[in-house]
């Protein structure tokens, strides 16, 4: 048996009361399937689920909420297995711990990422609330001195023999009852899911758990945490990719008011100020010279250019199929395109932000949207000489991400970490990046050039050659082991479902000191857009409905088939005046096919009017959270191919803020209809699948008017 | 010089170019005014200066004497209301970073315009960039808001 005082709930749960069992629960698993098939380590079942004398049931998200909905999924499957009233539902970010809360898709790793939350987490909450349910059950018997068997649970109450009690009321004595043996736990029937699977419903109260606080401004996200006596800092970073700090004059700098401190770091110079607008106008006055001897000196050009060189020769295989290369040559006609894919900024609207205090030799509290808590602890660890129990990170909400708060380089923490280093702590630091900063510093959805061919002959696609050239994302992080093939870079590419007899997927990785991350949905964001892309030109040079030859092809693919007849069912008829393209990607385990209705008018320009989603990812725990996923998704995918681009000229970016980094706005927003496929299968996430298809499919509805290839990214404009 | 925000009179003595968005969050901790470009690029500061949506980020507060200043934490009009019902019952947010310049640029288009069409609900509402795009609901909860309102 565990004690729950190593745990440090809120205060507001100081008389948490089950929370106990250190008794490995059940059998520990390492796969995806696993993970979100069966039970999985519950080291403590009150490091997942406590049930307060408050009567109010907290569920520890070791999964950041930023917007995907993980506050509100993961706590509805602790709900309904501990047949909870909703109004009792509360959430907390957990603290950094990979004992604890470690991901199994992230090889145990804490982190929120790869759309995992639902499934690396649906096996084990499942898991937590059944168990503390059988917990208050017993509780609930010896209280009314019945037997277990005659114990009713309904909506947070348990009731027997004319007597009935809270939870809240039962939560002190469940807290001495032994957990159950895992495996007698029994599950509930999905027909009797009160919360899984449901709608927003005014009756139970059931909703998303995030948007009261969001609405009325209540709620707390990172940059809003506010610790008396911070001092603000904004950092220098060299303006080409790797450059350094050759010299710096602060004379000017510490001559504003309100100015504290000019301090050098490894990666540039940080002014602290006493509040905001000192620390900017601080640093506009800093002079600093670089030293660009190792930076990057090309321009996007030039970089496209020696992609394309490296093009001309194989690469790494990642995928064969009969000939392989050698098929692409031999009867019939062959067709060649170079897809050029930009590089791509995340721009969360909540630019990136944290707060450290440091006492040297003693601890260090960093308060951070952290994504990845733990690789976070470990980067203030290193740099402050302190060990792990000594860091303290809590997870505040964050306003998005999509990937740019996961870094296995720490580089948010890393750089506020240097600087409470350099000033020995004698203050909080608050560090924030600009919007500036963000558009400017690095990591970006790396770009691409995809080499697609395909060998027509007959009426049919016989052979399919994918090639990339790519900077990798995942080497030399601790996600790929040395020698591993980088699977960022050619998810979505090696796994095409087409039964096309010869396939040949490699490709290159290639070197630059221009950062880069993964952006949501990673290397599908460019692989679903060749491939789905290409695929509707060589369909329609072998004289084939791309639709038509899809379903040909993925006749051994239900699930990929079954949204894709989904989404055109309900598409209906093509409206008069509009041109139609169609798309359908797997990855992250879910299925989504997407129909895009657009109208091109007579000067060239578009608009996208409509899509039209169709999304299988297993059981559905919150409809509304998975239609408002590929709302999102389409949204952000349909951004990227519009009009993002960051280009680089002689080692700098060129893109500085909102003004020339052209994100979507609502003009350019479709109506979206999302259709979700009735599924038994385990959970699968929805934070990326929507974002890969919506590029090709508008693509396709262009090609369809215009008959061209839309091989350059971002499209632009006009068709 | 005096402010008024949220109904509220405030002493300000900062400096000259100081923005409000800066002295709302910082010296006033009303945290509901987000920063998110700084340069009126994308909305999320918006506040309401004499019902006129207008970004904190670039507003010297010192600009703002006997103006009237609204923010999401002082949101009550029947409009405001409406538009903080209506983001609700549509689940709008996500992130939610964006939301209250969203709220505050649809309160000011639902008072100018009580029943806005379609392409003036997307003429009042597409200079506030939402990076989770929810643009499909907010565009719902304008709607919906109007209703409510009457």
């Amino acid at each position: 048996m565990a004690d729950t005082a190593t745990f440090s709930p809120s205060r507001r749960f100081v008389i948490a009361a089950i929370g106990v069992g250190t008794a490995g629960f059940a059998v520990g698993c390492d796969t995806r399937t696993a993970a979100a098939a069966g039970p999985v380590t519950l080291t403590s079942l009150g490091d997942y689920v406590r049930v307060g004398s408050d009567n109010t049931i907290t569920v520890y998200l070791r999964h950041i909420e930023f917007g995907q909905g993980v506050s509100t999924g993961l706590t509805t499957i602790v709900a309904e297995e501990i047949d909870a009233d909703w109004s009792q539902m509360r959430f907390e970010h957990s603290p950094a711990d990979n004992a604890k809360y470690g991901n199994a898709a992230f090889g145990g790793m804490m982190g929120t990422g790869g759309s995992t939350a639902i499934f690396s987490s649906w096996g084990q909450l499942r898991a937590a609330g059944a168990s503390a349910r059988e917990m208050l059950r017993q509780a609930a018997a010896k209280k009314f001195g019945v037997d277990a068997s005659e114990v009713l649970l309904v909506k947070g109450k348990a009731e027997a023999g004319g007597k009935s009690a809270t939870y809240g009321e039962l939560a002190v004595e469940a807290s001495a009852i032994t957990p159950p043996d895992p495996a007698t736990l029994k599950y509930k029937d999905a027909s009797a899911y009160a919360f899984i699977g449901k709608e927003r419903d005014a009756a139970t109260g059931y909703g998303r758990l995030d948007t009261p606080d969001k609405v009325h401004a209540k709620a707390q996200y990172a940059l809003d945490y506010h610790v008396e006596g911070a001092l603000t800092a904004l950092l220098t970073r060299s303006p080409k990719f790797g450059g350094k700090v050759a010299s710096f004059d602060a004379t000017e700098a510490k001559a504003v008011a309100g100015v504290t401190d000019v301090v050098q770091i490894s990666n540039g110079v940080a002014v602290l100020a006493t509040n905001f607008w000192a620390a900017k106008k601080g640093r506009d006055a800093l002079k600093i010279t670089w030293d660009d001897s190792a930076a990057e000196k090309r321009s996007t050009d030039a970089i496209i250019a020696d992609y394309k060189k490296a093009l001309a020769k194989p690469g790494m295989e990642a995928r064969k199929e009969g000939a392989g290369v050698a098929g692409l040559t031999g009867a019939g006609e062959v067709i060649t395109a170079d897809f050029e894919f930009p590089s791509l900024v995340h721009a969360p609207m909540e630019p990136l932000n944290c707060t450290i205090t440091y006492k040297p030799g003693e601890s260090c509290t960093i308060h951070s949207g952290s994504q990845m808590p733990t690789g976070d602890q470990a980067a203030a660890c290193s740099v402050l000489g302190l060990k792990p129990e000594q860091v303290v990170i809590t997870t505040l909400l964050a306003g998005g991400s999509f990937g740019r708060r996961a870094t296995p380089d720490a580089d948010l923490v890393s750089e506020a970490a240097q600087i409470a280093k350099v000033i020995e702590g004698k203050a909080p630091v608050k560090l924030m990046w600009t919007r500036e900063d963000d558009i400017r510093s690095g990591k970006y959805r790396p770009m691409a050039v995809h080499r697609m061919t395909a060998r027509i002959n007959n009426g049919a696609i016989e052979a399919w050659g994918d090639r990339t050239a790519i900077q990798s994302i995942m080497e030399g992080t601790p996600f790929l082991p040395p020698g591993a093939p980088d699977f960022s870079s050619i998810e979505g590419s090696n796994d095409i479902a087409y039964a096309i007899p010869n396939i040949s997927v490699d490709v290159h990785l290639v070197k630059s000191p221009v950062s880069v991350l993964w952006w949501r949905s990673v290397g599908h964001t460019h692989t679903a857009y060749a491939k789905e892309h290409f695929f509707d030109v060589a369909a329609r040079k072998a004289g084939k409905d791309p639709v038509e030859l899809r379903r040909a092809l993925l006749a051994k693919d239900p699930r990929q088939l079954g949204v894709l007849n989904l989404a055109i069912e309900k598409a209906g008829p093509v409206p008069a005046g509009k041109t139609r393209g169609v798309a359908v990607h797997h990855s992250f385990s879910s299925y989504v096919a997407e129909v895009a209705d657009v109208t091109v008018n007579a000067d060239g320009t578009f608009h996208v009017d409509r899509v039209v989603c169709a999304v299988d990812c297993g059981i559905v725990i919150n409809p509304d959270i998975v239609r408002s996923q590929m709302e999102g998704g389409i949204g952000y995918g349909l951004s990227a191919i519009l009009g993002e681009a960051l280009t680089i000229k002689d080692g700098a970016p060129v893109q500085t803020n909102f003004y020339d980094y052209n994100v979507l706005r609502m003009a350019q927003m479709p109506k979206i209809e999302v259709h979700i496929v009735p599924s038994t299968e385990p959970p699968t996430g929805v934070g990326e699948p929507g974002v890969p298809p919506i590029g090709p499919a508008v693509a396709n509805a262009l090609l369809a008017s215009t008959g061209k290839t839309y091989s350059k990214l971002p499209l632009g404009l006009k068709a | 010089m005096k402010l008024t925000i949220n109904g509220k009179d405030q002493e300000y003595t900062g400096e000259e170019d100081r923005p409000l968005l800066w002295y709302l969050r910082e010296d006033l901790k009303m945290t509901g005014t987000k920063f998110g470009c700084g340069v009126a690029a994308c909305g999320a500061c918006t506040v309401l200066v004499d019902g006129q949506p207008t970004r904190a980020c670039v507003t010297p507060a010192a600009s703002l004497e006997g103006k009237k200043i609204t923010t999401i934490e002082g949101l009550d009009t029947p409009a405001g209301k409406a538009v903080q019902t209506a983001w609700a019952e549509l689940d709008v947010v996500q992130c939610g970073w964006c939301q209250s310049g969203q709220m505050l640029a649809a309160t000011a288009l639902l008072t100018a315009t009580p029943k806005p069409s379609e392409q003036q609900i997307t003429d009042g509402m597409t200079s506030n960039i939402c990076r989770c795009a929810t643009y499909h609901r907010i565009r719902g909860a304008v709607a919906r808001a109007s209703e409510i309102i009457g």
